[in-house]
């Protein structure tokens, strides 16, 4: 089932919480939503499961538009709810049972997906234990057992990897990768190398407004743009260096990073590389070059370039 | 169907769970016993075959007990946020409201249910009008769906227990005696339109055995209105 969202728009009072969104995510593909808090996230997670009205806008479910048909839709839809509320006075088990009843499993299927949902989250030693008693990360696995507990097509899930440790962190991924293939997934975080570990595109939105849209490779060439290598060349003087590096053609700029140790950093012009001259220029020199670096734009920065004004 | 009947079955869990079911059978249980057949104007210092004393004692102590019952209803999954995961589930705000009513009408209906001995004692020991029993049963079971209702509505409007337990408690006494002692200050349309209003003179008129469809209509027109105050409190979440 794909999910299309147009123009979607949401206001709380004055401000302005989702401003005019348009995206689609496909079947089988792993929407990562990035955002600083209060970019309206979460408003446009709890819009799509149908948890609160759309402002306007469409939000459309296969060919369905949540707005009319909100009750057919959130069978299809598994939603892990920001903080992950639970009922704490419940036991593992009996809360599962619970959501799958709720959801619509037939009733003689449900202690079938109950065992597998506590394979798959790790749960089996906890089962029996009444929510309130379980760990952060125990409870956020519980949380995800929930949302999966019907087999949706849809799984929106509001930071699923708070509170995880890392070993439970890579698990959970490689759960949800492995979901998201033949699943629609949105996920949002702020944790950015697990968008990339995880995530087939990325959405990055700030004030309500779609900042960036592509894979974590388009969205780095958006926002490189220029080549930049850090260099290191013995046997030279740094001057001469200096010199024969900005003979280059494909080269735009170079800097003296550190002169004793002849570093130096180089920008190539856009869209040129300027590798094989600079190897090139050592051999007809004699220079060793002893260290060549691509500097790679960090998400982290493209993130902070986005949404910070 | 299917649906309301898990979240009034997850409910009722929760009561026993939490102890709350327990004390409040305990509590209503010794109450009522208590009065009816130990202490006060009890059965064998009026020497009558008859159950009015209990009614009159179930009368007051389930006014005090529902809005106990009812305030975490709703309040307790707004405040722990629980609400969101519940209703973006395959269910209406109908459902869960009609589960949420459900579950407490049938703790009520189970805790008369323990007080039928006393009837069965009654009736073995004297001449008892059996018409009127069952009269006064269906009597309390009527007022417990009214404040239930009323004390569910008082939940979806707040996440403070506190708050919803007093506001249920308030709204209800208007019901329960301020409307009745108006309409005996007024004379003409107002007093009739007040003690048409008073759920005691309803609860009065069904307890002497005499089952009529104004006061069911009475009835039944609060639980409506409460269970549906309570759906738009919920549903309002969607508008703007």
């Amino acid at each position: 089932m794909d999910i299309r969202i147009e123009n979607l728009s949401k206001r709380y009072g004055a401000q302005k919480a989702v401003d005019q969104l348009s995206f689609e995510v496909k079947t089988g593909e792993i929407l990562g939503f990035l955002g600083p808090n209060g970019a309206g996230k979460s408003t446009t997670m709890k819009m799509i499961t149908g948890y609160i009205g759309i402002g306007s806008g469409e939000v459309r479910i296969g060919d369905k538009s949540v707005q009319e048909y909100s009750d057919d839709l959130k069978k299809h839809i598994g939603y892990l709810p920001e903080n992950n509320p639970l009922y704490l006075d419940m036991p593992v088990i009996d809360y599962l049972g619970f959501c799958a009843a709720l959801q619509g499993v037939a009733k003689e299927k449900i202690e079938e997906r109950i065992r597998l949902m506590v394979r798959m989250c790790g749960l089996n030693a906890e089962k029996h234990k009444k929510i309130g008693e379980l760990s952060k990360g125990f409870r956020q696995r519980v949380g995800l057992a929930q949302a999966m507990i019907h087999d949706p097509e849809i799984l929106i899930l509001d930071e699923p990897t708070t509170g995880l440790d890392p070993n439970q962190i890579v698990e959970i991924r490689k759960l949800i990768r492995e979901l998201g293939k033949e699943k629609t997934v949105i996920l949002s975080t702020h944790i950015l190398p697990e968008v990339e570990a995880t995530c087939d595109r990325i959405l990055i939105i700030n004030k309500g407004k779609i900042v960036a849209n592509g894979t974590a490779e388009s969205l780095r060439k958006q926002a490189t743009g220029q080549e930049i290598l850090k260099l290191r060349i013995e046997d030279g003087a740094a001057d001469q260096i200096l010199h024969e590096l900005r003979r280059i053609k494909s080269v735009d700029l170079v800097e003296v990073m550190d002169r004793s140790m002849n570093r130096f950093e180089l920008q190539s012009r856009t869209g040129a590389s300027s590798k094989r001259e600079v190897f090139n220029l050592c051999v007809d020199k004699g220079w060793v070059l002893t260290e060549l670096i691509p500097i790679e734009t960090r998400l982290e920065d493209i993130f902070r370039n986005l949404t910070t004004n | 169907m299917h649906t309301i009947w898990v979240i009034t079955k997850r409910e009722l869990q929760s009561f026993f769970d939490s102890l709350i079911a327990y004390i409040m059978l305990v509590l209503f249980l010794g109450f009522s016993g208590f009065f009816t057949w130990l202490y006060g104007s009890d059965i064998f210092l009026v020497g009558q075959a008859s159950l009015e004393g209990f009614f009159g004692i179930a009368f007051w102590t389930l006014f005090f007990f529902i809005p106990a019952l009812t305030m975490r209803l709703l309040a307790e999954e707004k405040k722990t946020g629980t609400i969101e995961m519940l209703l973006t589930k395959a269910v209406t705000d109908r459902e869960v409201v009609i589960g949420k009513f459900l579950s407490t009408f049938l703790l009520i209906s189970i805790a008369l249910a323990f007080t039928l001995p006393y009837a069965i004692t009654v009736y073995n020991i004297g001449n008892l009008d059996v018409g009127q029993v069952i009269c006064g049963y269906a009597g309390l079971l009527l007022m417990s769906g009214a404040y239930i209702s009323i004390g569910l509505y008082a939940s979806s409007v707040t996440n403070n227990q506190i708050v919803a337990f007093l506001s249920a408690l308030f709204i209800g006494l208007f019901f329960h005696l301020i409307f009745d002692v108006l309409s005996g200050n007024f004379t003409g349309l107002a007093g009739q339109v007040l003690s048409t209003l008073s759920l005691s003179n309803h609860f009065e008129s069904i307890s002497r055995g005499v089952m009529d469809t104004r006061d069911l209509i009475y009835f039944f027109s609060i639980i409506l209105l409460g269970l549906f105050l309570s759906e738009l409190s919920l549903t309002k979440r969607n508008l703007d």
